[in-house]
């Protein structure tokens, strides 16, 4: 396992600088005046040239959420959040969006390259061209697109053309609402309604960018999809929103990173993502979220209130959220499938990972409505520091379901003793023809494994590192590969200091 | 090659009470020995194992323990493990999700660069581990399976050896490495101790019966009760012991 070794040189190469993305990039920015009303809706809807409808849409969305009361239910404990000393929208100042990567500033793209997000097409293809020795290993060393966001807007879209070529359409979302009308109209909102909940609600009415992913029927997307998201001006919150539907036996594999610079203040994150997979579809979509989570005094950090929700629309259709958690302050967030087709499949694997003043509260809900539909649960969750972590899922299994089947795991891994793991599984069973498993365990980092390891020669670091990286195999193994090496360091540098 | 004298050592209990466990032991273990210790449950036996090895909790208060040349006390336990020092534990730990072939890389190749040494490659560790584990009769199966997880008692005694022939070390406690094996595992596990002699490394044997070291055949016996050695001996010793108790030697002490 290379990978221990290197994550354990890149642990003490950050020793000074716990979190290397707290950087800011310098650019000339151009931010909405802070307040929620319907001037800066309509301010937001005119930046974007949006139609008529969608302006309605976010505005009756707003009417919604002044009427909502903020849910207390989470696990977490925050101060009051003033949504009136928010800006919501920033955006770089030189226009929405780059024809060409060439007309993006400097600066961004040192800010993407710093986070180690390839936007130049040409590098990309150099690099791939360079490693593919034989025909096998070019199929392993896949090309990666990637949709890059920076603050409110999408700035670049990368292998737009050669994905054409295959049919698929990625591209921001509001390039889609200019293009592809119809799709969005028919598809936005319909897995996650304007009035599902507060923070879904609230994205609704202010979203400003975000993926949008149309796969044809039976293609298979030549590559990876990928968005980065990256918070940078000062006060501002980020509302993306993203669409995903992978048409009759289409397949997609999409993947999200995140990073956001060390401010004093909290940073509100409300993203909605709504995945759709009709007959014989599949999505697999992978996160690695990794937002500032504050200081060790819980000063700062971001504020992370997410709605995921794939609906498995068509028959043996497939949809599978894999999330590895790092970042947040406050982390409230459940991706959930609500499997509507026959024989369909929902999957959730989760790591997440809390340390320092971190608060975690995230899950699942796999909802079965159709006959012999499937779902499987696998939650890794490991609290460190003084955080507090809580596994709240639910799958709930209608009258209709017949033959559905779930199998749930959920194990907690405490490192120290001023942490808290907590899991709240709700079951809802409606028909006899079901069958449930839960299984959930809660463990502490032991001594005992620790002295062993040290005994047979490993450091403290080290061997924490090989401890965590078995509680979690079973969930990295999920990630596609590349993510599953980066993934793998992310865990050992969250949870640097925690032991001794 | 290992000498410890007049070692007083104190235990932190559950309840976070310090207990005194060793009380001025004395042992010298020269290189090329093998001696064994026996002992009534309580006497201190185990303590020392993890003393010796560095583990959290048991504090040195008085004494010294020397391993060749080095105060082991101003050494961390992973330092100790690559002077050379091992224990095979009387419970060894089970460690889910790690694969016994990784985590044996990961340890052999820590020492190695804490001792200066180049790392080991993939396919040389392999082939390392292949030919040892034949030696000791275990599959690579079971190699690739999480280190000890579902093993049975005598499975982990095994896997406690063939982790010593693969790393090697200068000196080899092993405490109760006899408790819960049937007698074909025993030879079996004795056997691959056998194979560790050499005039380069010592062994101390702890035992709680004379029946393994009627196969692991010790230079020298000791008798230890209450955190001291109360007689030593030479394998005649460990016989007597058999016939006639503890308690004539516990009484002599008193």
């Amino acid at each position: 396992m290379a990978a221990v070794k290197e994550t354990i040189e890149d642990v003490k190469k950050l020793e000074a600088d716990k979190y290397k993305y707290g950087f800011t990039t310098d650019v000339d920015t151009e931010v909405a005046p802070k307040g929620l009303n319907e001037g800066i809706v309509r301010y937001i809807s005119a930046k974007k040239d949006e139609p008529e409808w969608m302006l309605e849409w976010r505005l009756d969305a707003l009417k919604r959420f002044q009427e909502m009361a903020e849910p207390k239910w989470a696990k977490v404990d925050y101060p009051p959040i003033d949504f009136q000393d928010i800006s919501y929208f920033a955006a770089p100042k030189a226009g929405a969006k780059y024809e060409s990567i060439d007309d993006v500033p400097e600066e961004i793209l040192k800010d993407f390259e710093k986070l180690g997000i390839p936007l130049k097409e040409q590098e990309v293809l150099l690099g791939v061209k360079g490693a593919a020795a034989s025909a096998a290993e070019a199929r392993e060393t896949p090309k990666v697109a990637v949709d890059a966001v920076f603050d409110s807007v999408s700035v670049v879209t990368t292998f737009k053309e050669e994905l054409a070529k295959a049919g698929v359409i990625f591209c921001s979302i509001s390039e889609a609402m200019r293009d592809y009308p119809e799709l969005v109209k028919q598809y936005l909102g319909s897995v996650v309604p304007t009035t599902d909940n507060y923070y879904a609600t609230l994205n609704s009415a202010v979203f400003s960018d975000g993926s949008f992913v149309y796969v044809p029927p039976g293609v298979r997307c030549p590559m990876e999809l990928s968005t980065y998201f990256r918070m940078n001006a000062e006060g501002t919150g980020q509302f993306e929103r993203t669409l995903i539907i992978a048409d009759k036996g289409a397949y997609v594999s999409y993947l999200e990173g995140c990073t956001a610079p060390m401010r004093d203040e909290n940073q509100l994150h409300a993203a909605v993502v709504e995945l759709i997979a009709l007959d014989d579809a599949e999505i697999k979509y992978s996160t690695v979220q990794n937002w500032w989570p504050g200081d060790e005094n819980g000063k700062g950090g971001v504020y992370n209130f997410v709605t995921k929700r794939g609906d498995c629309r068509g028959k043996n259709s497939k949809i599978s959220w894999t999330q590895v958690e790092t970042g947040s302050a406050i982390t409230w967030k459940y991706p959930s499938c609500v499997l509507r087709g026959e024989n369909s499949r929902g999957e959730f694997y989760s790591i997440a990972v809390t340390n320092g003043r971190q608060q975690a509260d995230t899950g699942t809900k796999m909802i079965h409505l159709g006959k012999g539909s499937t779902s499987r649960i696998i939650s890794k969750g490991i609290s460190a520091g003084r955080s507090d972590q809580t596994y709240r899922g639910l799958v709930s299994v209608h009258a209709k379901a017949e033959g559905a089947r779930n199998f749930t795991q959920c194990d907690s891994l405490l490192i120290g003793d001023q942490c808290g793991a907590h899991t709240v599984p709700y079951v809802e069973c409606k028909t006899p023809k079901a069958v449930l498993e839960h299984e959930a365990t809660t463990t502490k980092l032991s001594e005992d494994q620790l002295f062993y390891a040290r005994q047979r020669g490993l450091d403290e670091e080290a061997a924490t590192a090989l401890l965590v990286n078995g509680f979690v195999r079973e969930v990295l193994q999920e990630l596609p590969m590349e993510f599953a090496v980066e993934a793998q360091q992310l865990l050992k540098v969250s949870l640097e200091g925690s032991v001794g | 090659m290992i000498k410890i004298n007049n070692l007083h050592c104190k235990v932190e209990a559950q309840d976070g009470e310090e207990k005194p466990i060793l009380k001025g032991l004395s042992l010298e273990v020269p290189a090329g020995e093998v001696h064994a210790i026996m002992g009534p449950n309580g006497s201190g036996k185990s303590t020392l194992s993890y003393v010796l090895t560095g583990r959290d909790g048991y504090e040195v208060t008085q004494g010294e323990m020397d391993f060749s040349g080095e105060d082991l006390a101003e050494l961390e336990p992973e330092e100790r493990a690559a002077k050379g020092l091992y224990l095979s534990f009387q419970y060894p730990v089970e460690i889910p999700g790690v694969p016994t072939l990784t985590f044996l890389k990961e340890a052999l190749n820590a020492q190695r660069t804490a001792r200066g040494e180049e790392e080991m490659s993939a396919p040389d560790f392999l082939k390392l581990a292949r030919e040892k584990a034949k030696a000791i009769g275990v599959s690579m199966d079971m190699l690739k399976r999480p280190v000890n997880v579902g093993f049975s008692g005598g499975e982990k005694k095994r896997m406690e050896i063939l982790q010593a022939l693969i790393l090697e070390p200068k000196f080899l406690i092993l405490d109760e490495t006899d408790s819960g094996l049937d007698i074909d595992a025993l030879k079996t596990v004795a056997e691959g101790v056998n194979t560790l002699r050499a005039d380069d490394r010592g062994m101390l044997v702890i035992t709680h019966y004379q029946r393994l070291l009627d196969y692991i055949k010790p230079d020298v016996v000791h008798i230890m009760a209450d955190g001291r050695i109360i007689k030593s001996g030479g394998p005649e010793l460990a016989h007597e012991l058999e016939a006639e108790g503890y308690d004539k030697y516990l009484t002599e002490v008193a």
